[in-house]
């Protein structure tokens, strides 16, 4: 038996960027960005799950993130993460790498009960690759990074496979261990329509707060429980629940600051137009060739 | 003024005895700041039998080798390599470490600013030393951390203001690499290596390489395809203009996705980053993810039948028109020249 946790991490669809959610500014318009589960994760994710069909043992899914995360985690719940927490509160917002490594670790603390941390290897918003290492560090245990695929679990310890420059290599490690893993290591399943159909209601104490505004008919409390007796409460962990120093997290707590953001706008029109003739492309060869270009 | 160090500290990340490129690029740049802010160079070196590269380092303009050689680092491992880095951070407070944004690098330089809680932005694309004024507060000599975000969409300059050291990665071939005009006497410094159980956590059992015999970084002129090609038959043709200027094929991230070249030979944020004489774009419509690969090169010819790819935004020369129809006629232009 060997029990899971799973880092997840809601993004903006980088991917997708067109011209519309730039401001003028330069900066990024997050609203109008569809967020999505990030792709590494959805892996790291898939690979805790095979693990528990292989050996047994749970699987338990965390996000850091604003109240709206919730629904990456009801994602985890479809494809069968047996238990998710939403660790949030005002004081984590804005944190870089090492104040979010410092609250995840925390969360995994109080979780507990882990043989194995999963992790994309990096999100598409900042494309860091910092937080898993950053967290097995807080964590003391060690990490593996860029994971192909996991060999072999045995009496404790695990035989994983990870990318290096131009090649592979295997090793042998024991556990506790972290693992961020490439896209590439597994396919992520589809949801499951009976998952789907259990736990599509699944709601955080935040999404309930946000049901009873302005319907006086309806008490937070009362559905907190009615949510808990039917198994959809998604617990949250917030900075009250932690024992940790509130100074090391969020902006606060994060060394890197954001000085300047600039969109990138190209000069345009500041090159030379060559006709595709004969005579075009002569000159400009021409020309190359007075630069030392060639040779 | 604080009291924090003026030292720029290099990792030199090295396999079999050989550094990596990129540790040299970053010794280079890493000259550059100290210079500007009246401080040292200072390479570290982990290995075994490695100080004949600590020496090695001098040549690109260090102060002080830091070496830490023994049997036990002979290859790269997450746990000896970021402890017995760690410590050197904590017990030195270096101003600046950079590393290589390789899987190396990109391993160890999260788990040492975590130990030692130090500031640490990921695949730099500039590094410059400025005074900064954030929140009101004035700033000396801080380091401008600047790298694409937000899938390249933006440009962001990160500043760890507050932090006695300030970490970085940067990516392959960024920086240019060059020998110190003035080189310093050699001065390395031994650490003896104490073993620690963590070492030990992880064992490699299996190692297994493919030498990369392409090298397309170190190529004088690209000729690089994308999309707009259109088949693999028409790169062919880029193959032939490749080798008639003797530079070497590339390709966008699209092309390699259409199977129009192999992966190895990837231009762009997530393939290589080139930087040579002349860089021909054909049928690349220019990304930020692509052009964030090349836009360094000396000269650039961007070759589109739409006139309003962004590709000719970053160009020196741009020929309006089909693949099919131009490469043809510069080889046979090229060719007419060198009779």
């Amino acid at each position: 038996m060997y029990n899971s946790i799973v880092l997840v991490k809601q993004v903006p669809d980088t991917a997708n960027i067109s011209g519309k959610v730039m401001k003028d500014d330069g900066t990024v318009n997050r609203a109008l960005l569809p967020a999505v589960f990030n792709p590494e994760d959805l892996i790291a994710l898939e690979l805790a799950l095979q693990v528990k069909e292989k050996y047994g043992g749970k699987v338990t899914a965390i996000t850091m993130g604003p109240p709206r995360a919730s629904d990456t985690l009801r994602e985890c719940l479809f494809m069968g993460a047996d238990e998710v927490y939403l660790i949030t509160d005002r004081k984590f917002a804005g944190a870089d790498t090492l104040a979010t490594s410092y609250v995840l670790s925390a969360a995994i603390q109080k979780i507990g009960n882990f043989d194995l941390i999963f992790a994309g290897r990096q999100a598409i918003d900042g494309d860091t690759a910092q937080v898993g290492p950053q967290t097995a560090e807080k964590l003391n245990i060690p990490q593996v990074t860029y994971v192909e695929e996991i060999v072999e679990l045995n009496e404790k310890r695990a035989k994983i496979r990870r990318k290096i420059e131009n090649g592979y290599e295997v090793l042998d490690c024991a556990l506790p261990i972290l693992l961020t893993v490439l896209k590439d290591s597994a396919e992520a399943r589809p949801f499951s329509t009976k998952k789907l159909l259990a736990y599509k209601n699944a709601k955080s104490l935040m999404d309930i707060e946000k049901m009873v505004e302005g319907n006086s008919l309806l008490y937070a409390d009362k559905l907190v429980q009615e949510f808990k007796d039917r198994g959809l409460f998604i617990p949250t962990i917030t900075a009250d629940d932690l024992d940790i120093d509130t100074e090391r997290c969020g902006l606060k707590g994060s060394p890197t600051k954001v000085h300047k953001v600039e969109s990138v706008i190209l000069a345009g029109g500041s090159h030379i137009k060559i006709e595709p003739t004969k005579d075009g492309l002569g000159s400009l060869i021409d020309q190359l060739m007075e630069d030392h270009i060639f040779g | 003024m604080n009291n924090f160090s003026n030292d720029v500290w290099v990792y030199i990340e090295q396999r079999d005895g050989k550094a990596a490129d990129v540790s040299y690029e970053l010794l280079s740049k890493g000259r550059k700041l100290a210079d500007s802010m009246g401080g040292t160079l200072k390479s570290v070196v982990l290995g075994h039998n490695v100080e004949h590269l600590a020496a090695e380092t001098f040549k690109f303009g260090v102060d002080e080798a830091i070496l830490v050689d023994n049997e036990n680092l002979y290859q790269y491992r997450t746990m000896p390599y970021s402890r017995i880095f760690s410590s050197l951070v904590n017990e030195h407070h270096p101003r600046i470490v950079l590393f290589g944004a390789t899987i190396t690098g990109r391993d160890l330089a999260p788990r040492i600013a975590s130990n030692t809680k130090s500031g640490l932005t990921a695949d730099c694309t500039d590094l410059q030393i400025s005074d900064v004024t954030y929140l009101k507060k004035e700033y000396k000599d801080l380091l401008l951390q600047i790298r694409p975000a937000f899938g390249g969409n933006i440009i962001a300059t990160i500043i760890t203001p507050d932090n006695p050291t300030q970490m970085a990665t940067v990516r392959e071939g960024v920086m240019e690499k060059h020998l110190s005009e003035s080189p310093r006497q050699v001065k390395i410094s031994r650490v003896e290596y104490v073993p620690d159980p963590v070492d030990e956590l992880i064992q490699i059992i299996e190692q297994h390489r493919e030498e990369n015999k392409v090298d397309i970084k170190s190529a004088p002129i690209i000729v690089s395809g994308g999309y707009g090609v259109g088949s693999k038959e028409n790169f062919r043709m880029l193959h032939e203009l490749a080798k008639l200027l003797g530079g070497e094929i590339a390709g966008s991230r699209a092309a390699v996705d259409a199977g129009f070249i192999n992966h190895e030979r990837q231009v762009g944020q997530t393939g290589v980053t080139v930087r040579p004489k002349l860089y021909i774009a054909v049928g690349i419509s220019g990304a930020i993810q692509h052009r964030a690969g090349m836009q360094e090169s000396q000269k650039i010819i961007a070759i589109n039948t739409d006139p309003d790819a962004p590709i000719f935004g970053i160009s020196h020369y741009g020929i309006v028109g089909d693949a099919a129809e131009v490469i043809p006629r510069f080889i046979e232009a090229f060719k007419n020249k060198l009779k």
